[in-house]
């Protein structure tokens, strides 16, 4: 029994970082370049529903609203400010640019809300599901994690395949040329991306906090760097490879913890990482990327 | 009289560093004519569509589509005025269905803001049926409508350059460019094309500007014709004019056609 609820915590950290890979592989899918910030958006939507709750007392939804809101705004900002006038730069250049948004999102949290560790609110409770005449304890928040996931998958391949702003998206991820000449803002639709990455970051932000609930200006890099790797590990810039990513580098990183050694569990899921990269160097349902000449 | 133009450069032209890729350009096209742009290879063709479409800015002169001046305009911008494309080497959006890039196309037709485009939920009313069926027409009329499913790239080439101009058509052009349309088919697909394009003509009520390696092609189909070498025009005139033009004939010798 023990396996399974391993198993379950696994898929409930990997739901996490499938969430924030989402991010990072629809911006590297449409705008192609990887958004270093992304982690420090999760670490801006934590404080905002901290500070929603512990401030304003605002109930649970409430504070996770604020915080989707405020992490869509500060991910179209992030585009428009720092990315959008490198749209024709190097990727070297646009690289550093969003390391540097990321160190400036951490100091300025540093500044504005101190460098202490700050206990975050349990926003789910701390009930159990008990199974199994109590052989097998779930909490509800790992199962919300998990649905939480499943559902944000569905919603998104739904709006990506079906919808007009969807075909935009896919078409700017072929080719923005083309898709200009067929009408298609550009612009606009960079935009977007980063507002649903955001916006995801944001939940992903509640979710983990009450799954790890100490909070401080650099709680987002470990996820962040993780849910990258997820990302990578999927096939960066296809969306099933980052849920597909994300849940296996949760159940490897969690089986790693229990089975070998906590100390060690970074470097295992890393050094699986590398493994599966020299094997299939685009990931697992990664595509060729096309140079064109 | 003055003519009715869709479509007039003046003057224009493009450098490439120190490579004048096209000088001194006067094209004029009338509404719904079919118009050839040719030369031998190099000769500067794609890059006047290039510039048609602001893909690049032109170092000199200017373009005026629908009597308006496309400067400071952007892709976007040109392609609302009513100029639309396919390309040498085909560009389509290889992993949506064949449906859907046309779709795409459809979809662009309207300006919408930011806000609107997040919210805006599949609409399964009147508007998207009507998209649908436009789209499906837009392919019955390539020849494509059992492959509407296909994904693009899996199309045989003949018909991904079909679906091309079906692209380019769903955004509702009043000139449409072909590059090199008949490029890698055969003389039996050829005829077909060359059907295809008047009947586009015909149907949409729209000038046609093609560039084509195949003479045949393009004299059995262009009503006026312009010669490129070099960037520069070397000649200009209807099929016959140009067939019998010593310069043109020494220009296509001279390159390795
Ligand atoms: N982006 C660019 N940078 C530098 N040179 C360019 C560029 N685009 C085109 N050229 C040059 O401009 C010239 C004209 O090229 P273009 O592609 O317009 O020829 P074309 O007439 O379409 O030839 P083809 O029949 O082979 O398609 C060529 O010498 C080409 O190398
Ligand atoms: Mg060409």
């Amino acid at each position: 029994m023990s396996f399974l609820s391993y198993l379950i915590t696994g898929l409930s950290l990997g739901s996490v970082y499938a969430i924030i890979a989402l991010g990072y592989t629809m911006v590297y899918g449409i705008a192609k370049m990887l958004n270093f910030a992304h982690g420090d958006v999760i670490m801006v939507g934590a404080y905002v529903s901290f500070l929603a709750i512990g401030k304003y007392d605002t109930p649970a939804l409430v504070a996770c609203l604020l915080s989707v809101f405020a992490c869509t705004i500060l991910g179209v900002l992030i585009e428009r400010l720092a990315y959008k006038p490198l749209r024709s730069a190097p990727s070297l250049a646009v690289l550093i640019t969003a390391i540097g948004v990321s160190y400036f999102l951490q100091n300025s949290a540093q500044l504005l809300w101190g460098t202490d560790t700050k206990v975050f609110p349990a926003m789910l409770g701390t009930n159990q599901l008990v199974l199994f005449n109590g052989e097998l304890m779930i909490s509800y928040v790992t199962i919300a994690t998990i649905v939480a996931c499943i559902i944000i998958m569905t919603v998104l391949t739904l709006f990506i395949n079906k919808t007009k702003i969807g075909k935009a998206m896919r078409a700017c991820s072929e080719d923005k040329g083309a898709a200009q000449l067929m009408g298609i803002n550009v612009d606009n639709t960079i935009s977007i991306t980063f507002a649903i990455g955001s916006g995801l970051a944001a939940i992903a932000s509640v979710l983990l906090c009450t799954a790890y609930p100490a909070l401080n200006p650099t709680l987002g890099s470990m996820p962040g760097i993780k849910a990258f790797t997820a990302a990578v590990f999927g096939g960066i810039g296809s969306i099933p490879g980052a849920f597909i990513g994300g849940l296996m580098l949760g159940i490897l990183e969690t089986f790693s913890i229990v089975y070998i050694s906590s100390q060690l569990s970074d470097a295992i899921v890393f050094g699986v990482l590398i493994i599966v990269l020299l094997l299939r160097p685009t990931g697992l349902l990664g595509k060729k990327i096309r140079v064109k000449v | 009289m003055s003519k009715e133009y869709i479509l007039k450069t003046e003057n224009l032209g493009i450098d490439f560093g120190g490579l004048t890729a096209v000088n001194n350009l006067n094209l004029k096209i009338e509404k719904n004519q079919i118009y050839g742009l040719i030369g031998p290879n190099g000769a500067g063709k794609t890059t006047v569509f290039n510039l048609l479409t602001k893909v690049y800015e032109p170092t000199r002169g200017k373009v005026i589509i629908d009597g308006q001046s496309t400067e400071k305009m952007d892709l976007v911008a040109v392609n609302k005025l009513g100029i639309a494309r396919t390309f040498q080497n085909i560009r389509l959006f290889k992993e949506l269905s064949v449906l859907d890039n046309v779709k795409v196309g459809l979809h662009n037709q309207k300006e919408y803001s930011l806000v609107s485009a997040i919210f805006r939920l599949p609409k399964f009313g009147s508007a998207e049926k009507e998209i649908e069926s436009e789209a499906m027409e837009l392919l019955d009329v390539l020849g494509l409508k059992e492959f509407a499913d296909f994904k693009a790239k899996n199309l045989p080439y003949g018909k991904q350059r079909k679906l091309e101009i079906a692209r380019a058509l769903a955004t509702h052009p009043k000139i449409l460019l072909l590059d090199e349309p008949a490029a890698g088919m055969n003389p039996a697909e050829t005829a077909e094309l060359l059907d295809t394009v008047k009947f586009i003509r015909d149907h949409f009520q729209i000038a046609i500007l093609l560039i084509e390696h195949d003479m045949k092609f393009v004299m059995g189909l262009c009503e006026k014709i312009t010669v490129l070498n070099f960037g520069e025009v070397l000649a200009y005139g209807d099929p016959d004019d140009i067939k019998n033009n010593p310069e043109v004939i020494a220009a296509y010798l001279g390159s390795d056609e």
